[in-house]
């Protein structure tokens, strides 16, 4: 079998996991400046699927395409350091503000631009959105078949491909036909390191808005080392339509945004004995809280 | 998310010391290979960067895998399954991750598939991971043995085996027997040489090897049948391919857990000789085992680190009398020395570091060109320098790690010498590096060289005569008090003309300049970074008064307390 063509989907997302007051901004989107920018972890895990998938068939390709700020190059230079091939930035101030739909809706043209391919990869949630609308949606703007939660790709043959997906309450092995889109539970393997010698030898890699800002001597480097090339698109380049972009193009608007203060409403005092912790297990049983 | 290469700002520093240009064009020379490597950098800066960069996956791995693996494989260490080693679960994983990095073979030439590194930046790395688990950074930093065998070994050799480090090869040094241990003359193990199979055969014993049972090993073997000595000694390189040598028992021990120590049975195992014969000892062992003493300094550091960072977030945590300890000066105190001694060791490290650089940056340059007159004049003054530095680094950084260690758990009270705690693993795996590649009496047999040579007093005055701001003239004041006692000290002890009597007080002479020393850098330091200020005073105060009680203690000794301190040898055993 020739190698794949496998296309990797990532977000540059602030990391939520330390989120500080100004998280937000007064009209309900995040304040990324606040937050450092990371890649989306599970992203991260749908890279590594990418690249186990690049070992086990030679002569495979693994491109990463993201959408977002220019900054958000860094996360295509950090796949590049783990193994992957060529990077993709989507950007243009016209896509600011996009929900889902408008996001899926360019993703789906910048795919379009890079066909033929076998599979697509993305993360199952982005942890800004937490949505898991977006890869589904992809493949539907595609006509592709789509295998979501994805937690290891079993085989990949001619035209198939086997992955068992982790349901809330067990496993579930799935064929589906290539090309199609998975989207990667957080449950998957962790993403292998970056590497010294990657890392060394694609750390000047830029886009052309980069490039501009590059001393000379490294932009002469790109003559002959193609490989710094990352690609950028903006609408112009995608061919896409206004009226589908950025918050023009959103249906889904942030009502209100309200501060939310767990308290505990409820707590029991169990006796410390073998009986009483039997009795809260059963009683957890039979409410299906585990089991 | 942490990461233990940027959290320590001491780093980045060193990287940036005036000499790194120095090395970085010794290494990297008009950066000429990257026109053949795509990894290869650009500039000064570019390659500075490299190393920055380079060293954060290393400070990332270790906060993320190193580091939590670390309690597991101590608890669960190395096991012997068909007479061969299987590590730890997590020790596997550590070791993989390096692998996938690319991490191992750092310092040698891309030729080799290696990073090109130079030692300080190898030696940064080695801290890192020591502070993360000291165990594997043995098995780490075993990648020293290529070193040696790019010094030393044939072209055929080299590329043979050399290439394999990047792979993920591992290796090991075997040097000590059951009956040669710190005299490592006595070595026992059979090298003979067989004219129909032109190659060398091993038969014997090895003992206390840490990470016997690797893919490469350095050998050291006798050669001349009936030698007694250094001189009948050669190096042998074995492959573990060759399926000769069996792992008798791996030995259960205090600290540094995860690392396997074995006992090794070669049976006419196949091996290639390294270098010439009869230079085992004497040429290659030597410079391998200056490699790794510098690498103990930098494990010890790291120790120290780990365990410093360990007490410092317990006294916050802990409260009696209604405060958190670290508000008692009883405390406080303890936890303000460590952070000074640690500073004040590293400063040594990769002052030392440096040294070994720029000689071994010259040596590499000599096989290219003839060195001019200056040029060779330096690669000689360096290598002297590091010929005492390294012993008195590896003195003063073991020695306090353990001081360090001590209090750390200290600080932590009872529940310090619980299992409950990190401490009680760093207070273990802080005791073998004063004993392993050289006991501190050992080291201070080499280092007390630096001392009756004046090449320390040479390198004192060197610092000495490096202008400072005014702010920082009261400190080159107390190190200028303290260079007159050192000297006082040394005269009074040369001045008895007896060998025993500088043998009994060599570790106080070497450790009084060592202070001096230690002072100066950090004087240096706060020349370049006004932070390191503090650091220095308080660092030289208390080398002061050390100083002071050591030149005390000299000047009350006599010739006829050591036959005093004699009459221990008669006393009854047992």
């Amino acid at each position: 079998m020739k190698g794949l063509n496998i296309i990797v989907l990532a977000k540059q997302v602030p990391d939520t996991r330390n989120v500080g007051k100004d998280a937000m901004k007064a009209n309900g989107t995040v304040n990324r400046a606040a937050l450092p920018a990371i890649f989306n972890p599970e992203d991260l895990l749908a890279l590594e699927q990418a690249l186990r998938l690049k070992d086990r068939h030679e002569g495979s390709q693994v491109t990463v395409v993201t959408m977002g700020p220019v900054r958000a190059a860094n996360i295509l230079r950090d796949a590049l350091f783990r193994g992957a091939d060529k990077g993709v930035l989507i950007t243009d101030k016209k896509f600011a503000g996009s929900d889902t739909l408008a996001t899926s809706y360019v993703l789906s043209r910048a795919l379009q631009k890079l066909a033929p391919f076998d599979i697509i990869l993305c993360g199952r949630q982005a942890i800004d959105g937490d949505t898991a609308q977006v890869g589904p949606q992809v493949a539907e703007k595609l006509k592709i078949p789509q295998i979501t939660y994805v937690e290891e790709i079993l085989a990949v043959s001619k035209q198939k491909i086997t992955a068992r997906r982790r349901m809330g309450n067990g496993m579930e092995t799935l064929q589906g036909k290539l090309p199609l889109l998975l989207t990667v539970h957080g449950a998957a393997p962790a993403c292998r390191t970056r590497n010294a010698r990657r890392l060394m030898k694609y750390k000047h890699a830029c886009t052309p808005s980069e490039m501009s800002h590059q001393r000379e001597d490294y932009i002469r480097m790109h003559e002959h080392r193609h490989y710094l090339d990352l690609t950028e698109w903006n609408v112009n380049d995608l061919q896409a339509e206004e009226a589908y972009l950025g918050l023009y193009g959103s249906p889904t608007k942030v009502n209100a945004v309200t501060n939310i203060v767990f308290t505990a409403r409820e707590s029991k005092v169990l006796a410390p004995t073998d009986e009483a912790i039997n009795a809260l297990m059963a009683e957890l049983v039979e409410h299906h809280t585990v089991g | 998310m942490g990461n233990y290469f940027t959290e320590v700002e001491d780093y980045k520093f060193h990287l940036r010391h005036p000499l790194m240009e120095k090395i970085v064009s010794l290494k990297e020379g008009d950066f000429e290979e990257e026109q053949e490597y795509d990894y290869a950098p650009h500039d000064f800066e570019d390659t500075l960067d490299n190393y920055m960069r380079v060293l954060e996956i290393v400070g990332d791995i270790c906060e993320n895998t190193i580091a939590p693996n670390a309690a597991d494989v101590d608890a669960e260490g190395p096991h012997l399954e068909d007479n061969a080693v299987r590590y730890a679960r997590g020790t596997r994983q550590n070791y993989a991750t390096l692998v996938q990095a690319g991490l191992i073979g750092m310092a040698l030439p891309r030729k080799y598939d290696g990073l090109n590194f130079p030692v300080t930046a190898y030696v940064m790395a080695g801290e890192m991971i020591s502070r993360a688990d000291a165990g594997f950074a043995n098995i780490w930093g075993l990648q020293d043995c290529a070193e040696t065998i790019y010094e030393f070994a044939t072209e055929e050799l080299k590329d043979n085996y050399l290439p394999r480090f990047n792979k993920g090869a591992t290796a090991a040094m075997d040097l000590t027997e059951p009956d040669a241990g710190s005299d490592l003359q006595a070595v026992q193990l059979k090298a003979t040489y067989n004219d129909q199979t032109n190659r060398w055969y091993l038969n014997g014993v090895k003992r206390f090897i840490t990470n016997g049972d690797a893919d490469i090993s350095l050998v050291l073997a006798r050669s001349e049948e009936g030698s007694e000595d250094a001189r009948g000694l050669s190096l042998f390189l074995y492959d573990r391919q060759e399926q000769a040598v069996s792992v008798r028992r791996i030995e259960k021990k205090l600290g540094i857990k995860g690392s396997p120590t074995c006992e090794l049975v070669f049976n006419n195992a196949p091996a290639w000789l390294v270098g010439s014969e009869r230079m085992g000892l004497i040429k290659y062992v030597m410079s391998l085992m200056n490699s790794a003493r510098l690498g103990v300094g930098g494990q010890a550091v790291g120790i120290a680190e780990a365990a410093y960072r360990e007490a410092l977030k317990y006294a916050h945590e802990r409260a009696q009398f209604g405060k958190p300890i670290i508000q008692f000066p009883g405390v406080y105190e303890m936890l303000t020395d460590m952070k000074v001694t640690i500073t004040a060791l590293r400063s040594l490290l990769y002052e030392t570091a440096r040294m070994i650089d720029i000689y071994r940056g010259y040596t590499d340059r000599s096989h290219r060109r003839p060195l001019n007159k200056e040029e060779r004049l330096e690669m000689k003054t360096n290598s002297r320098y590091a010929d005492v530095f390294t012993p008195l680094l590896k003195l003063m950084a073991s020695e306090n790690s353990n001081r360090i260690a001590y209090d750390a758990l200290q600080v932590h009270g009872g529940a310090g010498f619980m299992q409950d705690f990190p401490i009680e693993r760093l207070y273990r795996d802080a005791r073998i590096t004063p004993i392993y590649e050289g006991t501190s009496q050992l080291q201070v047999v080499a280092a007390i060289k630096g001392v009756t040579t004046g090449t320390f007093m040479k390198k004192i005055n060197e610092y000495a005569a490096v202008e400072v701001k005014p702010g920082l003239e009261y400190l080159r004041h107390l190190l200028s008090e303290m260079t007159t006692a050192y000297t006082a000290a040394v005269e009074e002890v040369k001045g008895k003309e007896n060998e025993e009597f500088m043998d009994f007080h060599a570790r106080r002479l070497v450790e009084m300049a060592g202070h001096i020393i230690m002072g100066h850098l950090l004087v240096l330091d706060a020349q370049r970074e006004e932070k390191y200020k503090y650091l220095a005073e308080l660092f030289i105060k208390k080398g002061k008064a050390a100083n002071a009680e050591k030149l005390a203690f000299i000047r009350n000794s006599t010739l006829k307390d050591l036959g005093t301190y004699r009459q221990v040898v008669a006393d009854p055993v047992g």
